[in-house]
This record gives structure tokens, sequence and C-alpha cells, in this order.
């Protein structure tokens, strides 16, 4: 093979044969391991992947996974649901967000359900079409609900500069972009979670560059290998902090080079610097407040900002999920959703009680809809 | 929601910023803002993240892996064969079946 093809790209690093192999010699090697090998993968993404091509059960015992909080989704608390819900009801208002935050119910009801009751709620294949929406409604106020990690923050960035460039006037941000290191320092902070490797998210470190985790292998003595999306990358992944264990190391591995430097994009990091800057407090879903782990707007754009602007409209009491949900308690690997009590019970995809239950990027979720894990 | 896809530029238009890709046979537009004008050209392999190029696939880089792999696969398939063979040779039933 000389010149690359896009289907090798997709096929090549998904060849069932490949990952037979992969997964064959992360099994000899993992003879060698002392400890089982708790792998938390930060990215939704890489949930998905790991749940879809069953690699759990291609894998030997002593490594397991344990699904991180990375999913824009799940983590959005419901009192800020209650503010996308609140905006969508204003007078004369458009309100705009992205994928699966329509469905997410908040503290009464969701997006989807205030859609069906007439009003205008839209999702957007992409962040851009903001622009055209409040162009084209000039006598409407038209509100983007933004969501994200570290990956999706540029998008808006690039859709303010517009916004300020071009001097439109009817184009808010309600901003709910996230950041994955304070997250998983919280999760890792009290000493009790069991994870002792990482795999770091693919596309949020094209954005960032791996060099976000360098602290990591430092700080709780783990390999993080930073991979891709497809299986392949999972498993060679796995493959490198298997090596690390073996040999006595804890470093900062890049195995998806073909997209991921140690740098990352810098143009989007200056974009986003340019318009945005760490929140004080935000309240993740399922683990709580954590400080400094998202963005908000700069004060020179109050003028675009909808929490502010709006702020008397917006509900600010927390509304945690419900007591008996122990998604917090999984997040640390020291329980798996069947020990939760109302798992697949009360708590199912088309009534999520908690967080992990409500995307498919979520534990729960994932274990619910994967029948073979359910046993 | 992160997941991005592979896509391949094939028109670049320099006066609205925007580069037409295509992602298996799929043609889409995608906004060049996040990039360096002077680093994607058409031909070349990019991620797509909702509307915008994240970046550009190192094309060598990707080749390698994947030859590595292949590589590998090879060597296994081989060493498959010369056991099959070695098994053949050292079969208890030999001519009896
Ligand atoms: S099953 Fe539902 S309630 Fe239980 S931990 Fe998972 S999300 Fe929470």
């Amino acid at each position: 093979m000389n010149e690359l093809q896009l289907k090798d790209l997709y096929d090549g690093f998904r060849d069932p044969k490949t990952i037979r192999m992969l997964a064959k010699e992360i099994e000899e090697l993992a003879k060698g391991l002392d400890e089982t090998l708790n792998i938390m993968e930060v990215c939704g993404g890489h949930t998905h992947t790991i749940m879809k091509y069953g690699l759990p059960q291609l894998l030997p015992a002593n490594i397991a996974f344990i699904h991180g909080p990375g999913c824009p989704v799940c983590i959005m608390p419901k009192e800020r649901i209650d503010h996308a819900i609140a905006l969508a009801k204003m007078e004369n208002t458009i309100l705009l967000t992205l994928g699966d935050m329509i469905r997410v119910p908040g503290s009464k009801t969701s997006l989807a359900v205030e859609r069906a009751a007439g009003h205008d709620i839209r999702a957007l294949y992409t962040p851009m079409d903001a622009l055209k929406i409040a162009k084209e409604n000039p006598d409407k106020k038209v509100v983007f609900f933004a969501i994200g990690f570290e990956t999706t923050t540029p998008m808006t960035s690039a859709v303010i500069k517009h916004t300020v460039d071009q001097g439109i006037k009817n184009l808010f941000f309600h901003i709910n972009h996230v950041l994955v290191p304070p997250a998983v320092d919280a999760i890792m902070a009290d000493g009790k979670a069991k994870i002792n490797a990482f795999i770091g998210p693919s596309h949020v470190s094209v954005i960032t560059g791996a060099k976000i985790y360098a602290s990591l292998p430092e700080d709780y003595n783990t390999p993080v290998a930073v991979s891709g999306f497809e299986p392949v990358d999972v498993l060679q992944g796995i493959l490198m902090m298997v090596r690390q264990k073996l040999e006595g190391r804890a470093e900062l591995e890049i195995q998806y080079t073909r997209a991921v430097t140690m740098e990352g994009n810098l143009k989007a990091q200056q974009l986003n610097d340019t318009y945005m800057r760490p929140r004080a407090h935000f309240r993740w879903r399922g683990i709580g407040d954590i400080p400094d782990s998202a963005l908000e707007l700069r004060p020179e754009y109050d003028y675009l900002d909808a929490e502010k602007l709006f702020a008397d409209i917006l509900p600010t009491e927390p509304i945690d999920d419900h007591k008996l949900c122990i998604c917090g308690t999984i997040l640390k690997g020291l329980a798996k959703p069947m020990d939760c009590k109302v798992f697949g019970k009360a708590c199912t995809p088309n009534s999520p009680l908690g967080s992990c239950m409500v995307s498919s990027e979520g534990s729960c979720n994932a274990y619910y809809r994967y029948a073979g894990v359910l046993g | 929601m992160c997941l991005s896809i592979p896509s391949k530029v094939i028109k670049i238009d320099e006066e609205t910023n925007i580069a037409t890709v295509d992602t298996m046979g799929i043609t889409r537009q995608a906004g060049l803002e996040l990039v360096e004008s002077e680093d994607v050209k058409v031909g070349d392999y990019v991620l797509l993240h909702v509307g915008f190029i994240m970046n550009k696939i190192d094309e060598v880089d990707a080749l390698e892996s994947l030859k590595v792999y292949t590589e590998i696969l090879e060597k296994l398939d081989e060493e498959e064969r010369a056991q099959a063979v070695l098994d053949d040779d050292n079969c208890e039933n030999r001519g009896t079946t």
C-alpha cells in the first residue's frame, strides 16, 4: 500500500484480524501483570467503541474498563437543562443546540417535550448555522445553548467571532463547555478510585494536544495512552499501557499519532482564549461541583452572554439526580451499573434517573443496551 | 458526540473560507476557521467535527501504522502455515485415515 485511500482510514483500523491479533498479544503480556489494569476511558466515544466491538469479552479478566465522564450530554446538570428550557420559552425566541441535548430530561421536561409543545427549538448539524438562523430572523432572539468538551469549544468560538465581526445583534450564547483534566482530577481526588491507567480522548486531544495530561502519570502513577477511536487504536493503546506497567513505567504516550501532537491545534486554542475563560464553578451531573472545570464568556462579551442577559429568568437552585443513583461511585470504578438497585428497572434509557443512563456514551446506558454484559 | 470523521478535501473556496470534503461518498461543506490556510490543501485527509475541519491527518503516519499491522499479520499467517506443516509431519494417524 503506497497511497492512502479514505477507505483505509476506516477499514484499516477496524480490521477484525488485526483486532484479534492485538487482543491475543495483550492477553499474553497481561499474564505478567501483578495487578488488574483498571483502565478509565475518559471519553464517551471510547466507551462506545469498547462496548460496540465487545472489547471486554476479547480481553483477559485482568484488563478491566471503567467508563469515564466524557459525554457532554451526560454531565449536564438538570438545572442547566432547565436554563435551556426557560430560554426556549421566552417570547419571540429560537433556541439552538446540538444533537442529543434535545432529549435529555431536566427537572420537569426536556427540550424535545417543549418543542412538541410548540416552542422553536432546533438541533443544529453545525454551530455555524446559528449565524444563518439569526440573520434570517432579525426580529427574534436566537440563543445558542453551547455544549461539549474541548473538541467542540473552538467551533463555538468561531461562531462568536463571526457574531462579533459581523455585528450580529440578536444571537446570544449560553456556554456549557467543560474541560477534561479537572474532571479526571475530581474522580481521582479522594484516593479511592481504582483507576490505574487512562485512555486519553482522541479528538479533545486533537485540539488541546496531549500536553493537557502531562501531570497525570506523575500525580497518580498511571500510564496514559492518547488513543484513536477505532477498535485497533484502542487495543494498541492498551498494549502500550500494559507494556509500561510491565516495565515499571508511568508515562504519557500518544498512540493516535496520525492526528494528535503534544501541542495540539494552536489556532483553535487561541480562538478559545480570545472569547472564553475558566469558570470558577461548574456542577457536573453525577460528580458534583468541580472548580475551574468549565468555560464562560469573557466579560468583554457580556452583551452576548445569555446567562447574564436573561439571569432573572434562569433558575439557580442545584438539582441532583435521584438519591438511589450511584453514578459517582461507578465513575470511580467502585461499583458496576448492575450494583444500582434501580438499574434497568426504574432507570432505563427512555426514562433515565441518573447521568450515566442518559446518552449512549454513558456507562449504565452502554451496559443496558449491550445485553451481553447483563449476563 | 465527539466522533469526528475522516474525510478528503476535494475543493477549497478561499473567498468563503469553506472546503468541500468527501466523507466516504457523501459530499459536505466544512469551515476552515480552525486551521491555518497553508496547512490544508485539496487531496488532504482531515478530521471533520460539527461542520468544521479540525486538523489534517498525517498521511505518512497512517500508512506506516497500517503497514506495521499488515506485516505482523503476514508474519503470523506464515507461522501458522509452518505450524500446520509441522503438525502434519508429526501426525500420529499419518497414513491411517
Ligand atoms: S442505573 Fe440509573 S440510577 Fe442507577 S446508577 Fe445508573 S444512571 Fe444512576
